[in-house]
């Protein structure tokens, strides 16, 4: 009898677990990276260090992670997301101090640069058909040649023009760095889009089955065009939170950025094949990533060798997500 | 005189269904052996066998008398068996020379020695081939002669042509034909698949029937005509699978479409279909009937020919359009275009029409439940919840989700391309009743089917293809699968080109 039962729970259970693995892995990363560091760093659990992880990750990675993780989901892939932020950091830090604009219209201004970048990038992906990873390898040389064109190569100094930027980038709320308030109110509406509207669902959905959703009579095309674009913007957003943090804006932001973008939304255990990822694991996997860069820093781990465990664990990541898609055929 | 191939008793199955139950063929030197049957008769499957592409679950292979086991296609071909499959499958970057020797293509090649050798087979075919063209840039009847010519290069005894002149206009046919009986003359064994019965009575010596897997009988070609081989084809009865069809009052034109075109897939195609009535399209795979589908459903454009929809015309950029229009395609391969398969029933449910479960751009889920529990309940779809993900579900009910979407979006014209296809008896029987249910509703309905005893069974009528265009028209008291298949195989377009010229 009990022989019976066990045989006939083994092939529900596996899946089951696969599935835990797939929702809950993550979660389950971060907790324990953080018990580990956290014993072996005195350092690591100080409020002074992780609200520096916290803002790091905000200029960092995290904010972009949001809109590459729409792109992602559309199975694309956008590795222009450094550059434009560079555009946005420079475009910045030059409206205000050089052109002698407002605050607000320099950021209404700079999120259309981005925005205005990522559907050109949409623009060739959805309509022309081409592919993602070419269309955004060119966005990237390009918008890192404006940002260099703007500047002249050269730092600007905002100065006292942008100090309510400055405010904004090195102020506290509530005991918490602001643009990493503002990093999670953005993850908070992406989540909201993604669970909540038919926009999210049509963009998993495209993700999963681009041609069962055309045949379906939505126009794809719009909404692949849309997520390149919320993507520029949201990098864009991410050059100003750079700029805003030293008050200057200088086209070496965001080099190499798009490895750590794409990493939070791999590490979140999104699919590059589309259709599957969740907003509050790309968070966590943003985290992970910048605690792990942290415990290297504390640890004495010099820059050159960061990189290399980095991409270790990119590797690791995709190794845990395709393990578990297989085993759940 | 020893054939040169005998299959004795080949049995295939695939996942528990039997593709060939123990069937005999053979083949000698110097004949045109032609194989016929209807679409899924199990004829290109006996030729994978001996192509050594498949093994056999039993049965025996014999080459000249010599009982054998191929271990797969190279073994095939270095016995001299050469497949030319339909597709076609040349290097299109590949130049023509090396195309025709691949495989025994030396670690350095001589580019001139190699192009010399090319053309002398080329020349040998009486074709003026340039042996340097990339063969992705020839034409697809220069194509089909490259791969003759590598066939002969393998000095290849026999060779299987399936339905080499489907993609042909007719004066490469007719070369074609040539050099099939000049290799018999030169007393090579030549197996011809053909839908085109009156090419098959042209060029065969012998003809082999093929019926579900079996073999029916095979005759001398002079001993019988078109109308006995067709007989001979068909005859599989479905049971009382079928709603009653009274009820139904086809009322007003619903879809008027006219001299449609696009390409040599669609030509001229032109037919109504009314309110309340479900119109079959008849007809052999690859006849043109998905392609016309997708045209009113404009998943595709057509080169030219009008739609009117309701007695409006009708503009068709995408699919979008149509679904607008209040047209809907349940696609012929469900798990590429039906559905989605790992997201759950109820997303799938409202994909055609997701405003109605949305306020603002927000969804409703709730309201999204309730629809998807009521459509299934309606469809008796059998599904843990309608949260389950499609993936879970078997053929017959992830068919239903496909088609519940356009019961959702409340089509006025909806166009089933093969909706059975893959689904077990019962669910079948499921589909079924609820095209008749939306007949009854005063829907158009269209239906693409390979299987004539289904088109029988839920159709008013019957449009038939062959080669793109429509060759005749059945009522119901024409519903036979002699009359069905007899325009399906000899009305081809190309006759008519000939009859017009």
């Amino acid at each position: 009898m009990s022989n019976i039962s066990a045989s006939a729970a083994t092939p529900s259970f596996t899946p089951r677990l696969v599935e835990a693995v797939r929702q809950y892995g993550t979660l389950g990363i971060f907790l324990v990276l953080v018990i580990v560091a956290s014993f072996w760093s005195d350092a690591f659990l100080t409020e002074r260090n992780l609200m520096n992880v916290v803002r790091q990750v905000a200029s960092g990675a995290g904010i972009m992670a949001v809109g590459m993780l729409f792109v992602v989901l559309t199975r694309g892939i956008d590795l222009s997301v450094g550059s434009i932020a560079a555009v946005g950091s420079v475009l910045c830090a030059y409206l205000v101090a050089v052109q002698g604009y407002s605050v607000p219209v320099t950021i209404l201004l700079v999120i259309l640069a981005g925005s205005a970048c990522g559907m050109v990038t949409g623009f060739f992906v959805a309509y022309m058909r081409l592919p993602s990873f070419v269309i955004s390898l060119a966005m990237m040389a390009i918008a890192r040649g404006i940002s260099l064109i703007i500047s002249a190569g050269r730092p600007i100094t905002m100065g006292s023009p942008g100090a309510s930027l400055v405010d904004f980038g090195s102020g506290f709320f509530l005991g918490i760095p602001q643009p990493a308030i503002l990093m999670l109110i953005i993850f908070a509406i992406g989540g909201v889009v993604l669970t909540y509207t038919s926009f999210g669902r049509l963009v998993t959905a495209i993700g999963s089955n681009e041609e069962a959703v055309r045949l379906s009579g939505v126009p794809v095309e719009r909404y692949v065009l849309s997520v390149y674009v919320i993507s520029g913007a949201l990098a864009a957003i991410a050059g100003i939170v750079a700029a805003s943090r030293t008050g200057i804006g200088t086209p070496q932001v965001g080099v190499g950025a798009e490895l750590d973008v794409i990493a939070a939304v791999v590490i979140g255990g999104a699919s590059l094949m589309g259709g599957r990822g969740g907003m509050f694991n790309t968070l966590l996997g943003a985290l992970i990533l910048g605690i792990i860069t942290n415990i290297m820093n504390l640890a004495g781990v010099p820059g050159y060798h960061q990189n290399v465990y980095l991409g270790l664990i990119i590797i690791l990541a995709m190794l845990i997500q395709f393990v578990t898609a297989r085993s759940r055929r | 005189m020893t054939d040169l191939v005998s299959l004795t008793g080949i049995r295939k199955n695939f996942l528990g269904v039997h593709a060939l139950k123990g069937v005999d063929f053979n083949l000698k030197a110097g004949e045109v052996h032609a194989l016929v049957g209807e679409n899924g008769a199990g004829k290109s499957t006996l030729m994978r066998v001996l192509a050594g592409e498949i093994a056999p679950t039993s049965g025996t292979i014999t080459l000249d008398g010599e009982v054998t086991q191929l271990s797969g296609p190279r073994d095939a071909t270095s016995r001299g068996i050469s497949v030319i499959h339909q597709e076609l499958a040349l290097a299109p970057d590949l130049t023509v020379a090396e195309n025709i020797f691949l495989g025994r293509l030396p670690g350095v090649v001589n580019h001139a020695a190699l192009r010399k050798a090319a053309s002398a087979i080329l020349n040998r075919l009486g074709f003026d081939i340039d042996p340097g063209a990339e063969a992705g840039t020839l034409t697809v009847a220069h194509q089909q002669v490259v791969e003759i010519a590598k066939a002969l290069s393998n000095n290849a005894r026999v060779i299987v042509f399936d339905e080499p002149t489907a993609v042909l206009a007719n004066s490469d046919a007719e070369r074609l034909l040539a050099i099939i009986r000049e290799l018999r003359a030169a007393g090579a064994g030549v197996v011809y698949i053909s839908h085109r019965l009156n090419e098959v009575f042209d060029l065969s010596d012998r003809i082999t029937i093929m019926k579900d897997g079996s073999h029916v009988e095979t005759v001398e070609t002079a001993a019988t005509d078109v109308d006995t081989v067709i007989a001979r084809m068909v005859g599989r009865q479905m049971s009382a699978l079928f709603p009653p069809k009274e009820g139904r009052a086809p009322g007003d034109v619903v879809v008027d479409v006219r001299n449609i075109n696009r390409g040599r897939k669609v030509r001229n195609v032109s037919f109504t279909v009314r309110a309340g009535e479900v119109v079959g399209l008849g007809g052999l795979v690859g006849s043109g009937r998905t392609e016309v589908a997708r045209l009113i459903f404009g998943a595709d454009r057509m080169d030219s020919g009008a739609i009117e929809l309701h007695g409006k015309p009708l503009r068709l950029s995408s699919p979008r359009d149509a679904v607008r229009a209040r047209i809907g395609l349940v696609p012929e391969s469900r798990k590429e275009q039906g559905v989605i398969l790992e997201a759950p029933i109820r997303v799938n449910t409202t994909l055609a029409k997701i405003r109605s479960v949305t306020r603002m751009g927000f969804l409703n889920v709730g309201k999204e439940r309730r629809i998807a529990n009521a459509l299934g309940a309606d469809m008796r779809l059998k599904a843990s919840s309608v949260e389950a993900p499609v993936s879970s579900l078997s053929g017959g009910n992830q068919q239903k989700v496909a088609l519940a979407k356009w019961f959702h979006a409340d089509c006025e014209l909806l166009i089933l391309d093969e909706p059975t296809r893959g689904v077990d008896v019962g669910a079948k029987s499921e589909i079924y009743n609820l095209i008749n249910d939306l007949a009854k509703a005063g829907k158009a309905v269209l239906v693409i089917s390979s299987e004539h005893q289904e088109l029988f069974g839920i159709c008013d009528r019957i449009l038939v293809m062959a080669e793109g265009a429509i060759v005749g028209e059945l009522d119901e008291d024409a519903f036979t699968e002699h009359e069905l298949l007899t325009l399906a195989m000899t009305q081809s377009a190309r006759d008519r080109d000939e009859a017009s010229q």
